[in-house]
């Protein structure tokens, strides 16, 4: 049975179910939103069908450039930084005991349930002059005076990192914990120390879901435009910001749709790229 | 006594607990140079965590490892220069077979060539030249295993311990394994510490067997034929191969008396005063069934209540007045007695062994 190709329409009726609900919520809105970037903008009313290609020319200015890369470049260091703390962390938890695993779990889904509105007002807060931890600095001796950080870059990354980190957690928890247990024991024998063991044969061996997680965070942190917009001046606002600003306060629909589709035409060529090198290295995973 | 403690590895009043749970109690165990030996008990009888001692995987909760006159206790794994083959074999899945084996040689920055040189050696060692570059998804489990051997041998370890690594293998293929595990010894001569809890495995792998029961101390070291005829207790009579057991009280300097018959032994050990309650070990080969009621002494009589006839022995059960007496002869050999008829079982003295605790 395995290896056949299922026939007729009963062997398909388990997948019609998906199969519907996937075109009706994601191929048919993605359709509309392709045609709408075609559309002609009338100013000061809405658009008119058409087929245009003036919107994904307006694209090719230095504007829209500098933002999409300062996107690009703000996700990928934010999924940088995701993994790189989220890895050991999760590592970690994973070596513990079955119950506190739960609540370290349990505490990391928590901080889901936040509104980003919330996150990034905490985090404005947190990074600012008045009430901010750089007073606490000052109080240890740390700094001299308090200082704002927020609205600024670190601010926009602190956010974005905070928000992508549970996932980050949960996506990695499921290969870390099926790690044979063994294996950084059998590369201690071996003569590897602790650090040594960790990334030869920890990093080592799950280099698939690491691709796959840097790939996740960068892809859900190009998504948001709440946090850039609150701890960010505008010179940090990324594309998604832009897109809302197009397609919400000036009511240029083609415009924003030009703009989300080429953005995701290169997020997905990152993506593609991305796997490919990840699995360009070393034996391939079964 | 100074040259063994100096030529080996030992294991001084050893006692490991996790938490409340104790592992291991009160071990002492002088391991010689050179010699293959096997850590034999039944499952949870600490033989594993005992192993990982040695490794450095674990650390006691009391107790001294010394190697060669240096103490290692507290030495971390990574510095003690051991090879391990691990029970899942522990190889690394994004590795090829040669990145396996040139592991350890590259932790230890050994130059290209050398790795190339040595991976090659070492495939020829476990019978799998060429192969270097396979994926370890693409090999057999007995390739694996090879693997695993080659990868732990390729620092030339000072001590290589194998935990279990036969037991995920198929009959035919583990009987292979021990073989070609004893030759390697053979040929390298390096200190090898091998657990597992099959004795048939100890006993064709082992140069001595450190017998360990489930209240976790070790029972008995010795020589695998030592082990099996003279054990030193009941637990190692009854795991190591099958005995009869046969329950009595010292009855003069050489007798003792089993259910009303008085059996002559040969050796009565010391400190055993006639009145004591003893168990008699007697192995199923040494015992010879005759037909019929025959008077004698040391026989026992009984009536045959299974023959169970294997083809390569045949076992005869009897049942002497509520004693059940296990006889095992070969087929040329095999008695003219059937299920229901009369027997008697001749108990050799010299085959029984008298056991105190």
């Amino acid at each position: 049975m395995i290896g056949d190709k299922p026939k007729g329409l009963r062997t398909h009726l388990p997948i019609i179910y998906p199969g519907v609900m996937l075109v009706v919520f994601f191929v048919i809105p993605f359709g509309i939103m392709v045609a709408v970037s075609f559309f002609h903008r009338v100013p000061g009313a809405f658009y008119t069908t058409d087929f245009d290609l003036n919107n994904y020319r307006n694209l090719f200015t230095a504007l829209f450039g500098r933002v999409l890369v300062f996107s690009i470049f703000i996700s990928a260091l934010c999924a940088v930084i995701c993994v790189a703390l989220g890895f050991p962390f999760t590592y970690f938890i994973t070596r513990m005991r079955r119950k506190a695993q739960v609540v370290w779990l349990v505490i990391l889904v928590s901080v889901l349930s936040l509104s980003a509105v919330i996150v990034a007002f905490a985090w404005s807060l947190l990074l600012s002059q008045t009430a901010g931890i750089s007073n606490l600095f000052v109080w240890l001796g740390l700094m001299a005076q308090p200082v704002s950080w927020s609205p600024g870059f670190w601010a926009v990354t602190c956010g974005m990192c905070y928000i992508a980190f549970p996932y980050t957690v949960l996506v990695l928890y499921p290969p870390l914990s099926r790690l044979d247990p063994y294996l950084p024991e059998a590369a201690q024998t071996l003569g590897a120390s602790p650090v040594k063991t960790f990334f030869s044969v920890v990093v080592g061996s799950l280099r698939s879901p690491i691709v796959a997680t840097l790939i996740m965070v960068f892809v859900f942190t190009l998504g948001t435009y709440l946090i850039p917009q609150i701890l960010g001046r505008p010179r940090h606002w990324t594309l998604s910001v832009l897109i809302t600003d197009e397609a919400i306060y000036r009511s240029n629909l083609p415009f924003a749709a030009a703009m989300a589709v080429f953005f995701m035409l290169v997020s997905l060529a990152l993506v593609g790229l991305t796997m490919v090198v990840g699995k360009g290295k070393g034996p391939e995973q079964r | 006594m100074t040259d063994i403690y100096m030529a080996g590895l030992s294991l001084e009043n050893i006692h490991k607990y996790f938490g409340s749970v104790v592992a291991l109690q009160n071990v002492n165990l002088l391991i010689p140079n050179g010699r293959f030996v096997c850590f034999l008990g039944p499952s949870g009888c600490g033989k594993t965590t005992l192993l990982r001692l040695v490794a450095g995987l674990e650390h006691p909760t009391q107790g001294r490892i010394v190697l060669e006159g240096k103490e290692i206790t507290e030495q971390p794994a990574h510095q003690r220069n051991f090879g391990m083959v691990f029970q899942s074999l522990a190889l690394f899945p994004h590795l090829s077979v040669g990145d396996n084996i040139a592991y350890s040689l590259r932790v230890r920055k050994v130059d290209k060539s050398t790795c190339r040189r040595r991976i090659e050696e070492l495939l020829e060692l476990v019978r799998m030249p060429g192969l270097a570059d396979r994926h370890i998804s693409q090999l057999s489990g007995g390739q694996r295993q090879r693997v695993a051997i080659a990868r732990a041998l390729a620092i030339e370890p000072r001590l290589f311990l194998l935990d279990e690594p036969l037991s995920a293998l198929d009959a035919k293929l583990r009987e292979d394994m021990q073989l070609e595990l004893r030759m390697l010894h053979q040929r390298l001569g390096v200190t090898t510490i091998h657990v597992t809890h099959d004795q048939r495995e100890a006993m064709t792998m082992s140069d001595l067997i450190v017998v360990m029961g489930t209240d976790n101390q070790v029972h008995q070291m010795g020589t695998p034929l030592e082990i099996y005829r003279n054990p030193a207790d009941t637990f190692v009579a009854d795991f190591i191969g099958t005995s009869n057991l046969l329950k009595g009280i010292c009855s003069g300097s050489r007798q003792v008396t089993v259910s009303g018959n008085t059996l002559n032994i040969e050796f009565m050990p010391e400190g055993v005063m006639p009145g004591s309650e003893i168990t008699i070990s007697v192995r199923p080969e040494d015992i010879l069934v005759v037909p019929g009621d025959q008077e004698g002494e040391n026989n026992l009589k009984g009536k045959v209540t299974f023959v169970r006839d294997v083809g390569s022995s045949v076992e005869i059960y009897l049942d002497c007045h509520g004693l059940q007496v296990i006889s095992q002869s070969t087929p040329k050999g095999r008695p003219a007695v059937k299920q229901g008829d009369r027997a008697t079982a001749v108990l050799p003295p010299s085959a029984c062994v008298v056991l105190t605790s």
